[in-house]
């Protein structure tokens, strides 16, 4: 207990007090560190900070897009592993696949299949389509790494789907079919609204990981957020200005920014299960 | 569930596989390529099998790079010590915060729901800060420590052994066993599966962590894989073959672990999930 504790207390509950008092100062890391106070100041500094807008915008155009598409994959694909279909498991394994995987390798092996010379080019020619320069044009870049990611986060989702459908009372379904259901009754007036807690837990979930996006677009632009901006996230540009501009003080408020907006979801999210439980 | 429908099925195969296959050709493609010399990726030539099957790629990246055997080391040093350090820190406080009766339960337990909120950036920089005072960066402790204990675990133990029963420890104690005693011995065979669902999510974690190596360490020699990755890309920029070469290096052992703790990742993920 004693070493938890401390180890708890000095690497995470002290982090969290010193990143709001750090938000307060312009804080120098280089040599011995340096500390002016400087009241608000980093907080206003956001509001008319370009580079805040643009990662805002992407991060937030990114979970809104990424979110509902991983959720509904997840969905689908738990109600086609859920039938009496053979060789499931072997199929539940196969579609696990990207998960356990790193970002930094699914990046490296999409880059390498989006690039000029790359699979996807290839697949396009021989079907004479044009080919593309898919990594440098601002326009695509986000929108793979959104591919990716649907891509590598969906079956995860489609777990918890699956267990959650195990819960569903089989009894219902009989009763169900004696009335004569069709099995698009079932799903519509049985299945969905069983499993809404747990699509409403699946999207929050999916909200707090898709606002942390930094691997990806690291790796993907070498922590430039490029090209020309279209990869930068709000991660991405802490690391920036904490890493690069050493200014940690700016980017500690930023965090907290970024804190903020999680938070938020998750008190929605606790409030709305709850509720849940009362009814 | 949904009926058996004859129309139905055909089309449900039909679904998962091609799934199947959106899912298993990017890596097919690269292992494939792990196999084949840079003149046949670059010439277009490339069907799933290599043409000219080489082992040259592996080799370059072992000999030519002589860090990236020092790179794997890292990563497996530091998430086994990582793993060890959950299991026996997370258990341990989560069995204190379910069964021990000890000043400050309440309020620890609460400090540990606040933690769980919020998101780790937050303490990215306080914890860059901290270490550079203490001297640890570039550190095998450095990696260490400060990720040996999780809030999330130790609130899922937590969950564990309150539904756990209760007789087992009162017939050790009273054949006079300790508290120390009663957890190794007792409790804790009898959690193994929550200790494996445990120990492959926390050893995932490590084994991809690619952003707190990414700021702590900056001696080459100390790089995990990702970030050695990472430098590879950008040393080898084109030499595709070699960077698919050292990425398959790169997951495999994960896919083994994957592979032997499949039952309890799954039983992991859930228990995780729907719990919280």
């Amino acid at each position: 207990m004693a070493p938890t504790f401390l180890i708890m207390g000095v690497f995470l509950l002290l982090p969290i007090f010193l990143a709001i008092i750090l938000s307060f100062y312009r804080v120098q890391p280089l040599g011995d560190v340096s500390y002016t106070f400087r009241g608000w100041r980093n907080f206003w500094r956001m509001f008319s900070d370009e580079r805040v807008r643009i990662a805002l915008k992407n991060t937030v155009e990114y979970v809104a897009i990424v979110v509902p598409t991983q959720t509904l994959l997840a969905l689908t694909l738990a109600l086609v592993l859920n039938t009496q279909i053979k060789g499931k498991n072997f199929f539940r394994v196969l579609f696990f696949l990207p998960t356990v995987t790193s970002s930094a390798v699914l990046t490296l092996i999409f880059m390498w299949i989006c690039n000029s010379n790359g699979l996807l080019n290839r697949f396009l020619a021989v079907l004479g389509l044009p080919t593309y320069n898919w990594l440098g044009d601002p326009s695509v870049a986000l929108k793979a790494i959104m591919l990716m990611n649907i891509w590598a986060t969906a079956p995860l989702f489609m777990v918890i789907y699956l267990a959650a459908m195990q819960d569903i009372p089989e009894t219902l379904y009989e009763a169900a079919t004696l009335d004569g259901a069709s099995a698009w009754d079932k799903l519509i007036y049985i299945t969905l609204p069983f499993l809404q807690p747990v699509t409403f837990f699946i999207i929050v979930m999916g909200i707090i990981g898709t606002f942390q996006l930094f691997d990806q677009s690291y790796i993907f632009s070498r922590g430039s957020g490029g090209p020309n901006n279209s990869t930068l996230t709000v991660v991405l540009l802490i690391y920036q200005y904490a890493f690069k501009n050493l200014d940690m003080g700016y980017a500690a408020a930023l965090a907290l920014m970024l804190a903020l907006v999680i938070m938020i979801v998750t008190l929605i999210q606790r409030m709305w299960i709850q509720e849940e439980n009362f009814n | 569930m949904l009926e058996k429908a004859s129309w139905l099925t055909p089309v449900l195969y039909v679904i998962l596989i091609l799934y199947a296959i959106l899912t298993f050709v990017p890596f097919a493609w690269a292992l494939s390529a792990s196999f084949k010399p840079l003149s046949e990726i670059v010439s277009g030539a490339d069907g799933l099998i290599p043409q000219q099957f080489t082992l040259e790629n592996y080799q370059q990246i072992f000999i030519q790079e002589p860090l990236f055997g020092r790179w794997l080391f890292n990563s497996i040093f530091v998430a086994v010590c990582v793993t060890l350090g959950n299991l026996i820190f997370n258990s341990m406080a989560g069995y204190a915060l379910a069964r021990i009766r000890f000043p400050g339960n309440q309020i620890f337990f609460f400090l540990i729901l606040a933690v769980l909120m919020v998101p780790g950036q937050v303490t990215l920089i306080p914890t860059f800060l901290i270490l550079k005072s203490l001297g640890w960066l570039n550190s095998y402790q450095g990696l260490i420590v400060p990720s040996i204990v999780n809030a999330t675990f130790i609130f899922m133990m937590r969950q564990f052994f309150i539904n756990f029963p209760k007789e087992l420890e009162e017939a050790a104690a009273l054949d006079g066993l300790g508290y120390l005693e009663t957890f190794f011995q007792i409790v804790l065979p009898l959690a193994k599966p929550a200790l494996a669902a445990q120990a492959i999510f926390i050893f995932m974690g490590s084994w991809n962590n690619f952003l707190t190596p990414l700021l702590i360490l900056s001696e080459t020699e100390m790089f995990t894989l990702p970030l050695g990755l990472n430098t590879f890309k950008g040393q080898y920029i084109s030499y595709w073959n070699y960077i698919m070469a050292a990425s398959m290096m790169f997951t495999l052992p994960a896919l083994l672990i994957y592979a032997f703790f499949n039952r309890y990742f799954i039983r992991g993920v859930t228990f995780t999930g729907s719990k919280g």
